[in-house]
């Protein structure tokens, strides 16, 4: 399946830009995504943490994926 | 009363207080981050900040609802800004109303710590010799 995921803060600057798609097996976990991200975009470890957000809600890291989701990486967050 | 908003124009300080102002309201809390100079002694030109606008919506708005939840307060207004900030901007601005002042004070700084746990926003400090995303690397 392949799903759209949106790139913010540092993760946008590491991706080089705000969305990448990405193929994922069926049935993919946010663990799987997460295996994924940091061989193909080592610099994502250089991070002090990254969340993944699915739809625009935290998610935890045996969350499943489904075709179509909006999927955020949340480098930490410095608002205010 | 719960009022959530994100601008990439200036925020409006008094329109925030008069939303929160009610008759029952003994006490008005507010609370500006505003953009400073320098970290950790550098000089900072300015602010740049980001949101994933819609998940930061729904987190400001989660914020929101347990602040009235857990407090007596009346009425909150959470505003944050995105984009270029010089310094002296206000980047946030928080307003509670309440009865009495202790909910109010007490509301208001859950808000902001709250905010800056959970809420998908990024700011860049860009200094003279070049800029960095606050809190993303060791």
């Amino acid at each position: 399946m392949r799903i759209k995921l949106l790139a913010f803060g540092a993760a946008k600057d590491i991706f080089e830009r705000r969305e990448v798609e990405l193929n994922l097996l069926e049935g993919s976990t946010v663990s799987d995504l997460r295996l994924l991200l940091n061989s193909e975009y080592p610099r994502l470890k250089e991070l002090v943490v990254y969340r993944i957000a699915i739809n625009g809600e935290y998610s935890v890291e045996d969350s499943s994926l489904q075709e179509g989701d909006e999927v955020a990486i949340i480098p930490p967050v410095s608002g205010g | 009363m719960i009022d959530i908003k994100i601008s990439s124009t200036a925020l409006d300080v008094p329109a925030c207080i008069d939303k929160v102002a009610a008759e029952e309201c003994g006490g008005i809390n507010v609370f500006i981050g505003a953009v400073r100079d320098a970290t950790a002694g550098k000089r900072v030109v300015q602010l740049e900040y980001e949101a994933y606008e819609s998940m930061a919506l729904k987190e400001m708005k989660k914020i929101a609802s347990a602040a009235l939840k857990k407090w007596p307060i009346k009425k909150i207004v959470i505003h944050h800004r995105t984009g270029v900030l010089q310094i002296g901007e206000a980047a946030v601005v928080i307003a509670v109303s309440a009865p009495h002042r202790d909910a109010a004070f007490q509301a208001c700084r859950f808000a902001i710590d709250t905010l800056k746990e959970s809420v998908p926003i990024w700011k860049k400090e860009v200094f003279e010799d070049g800029d960095v995303w606050v809190a993303a690397y060791p």
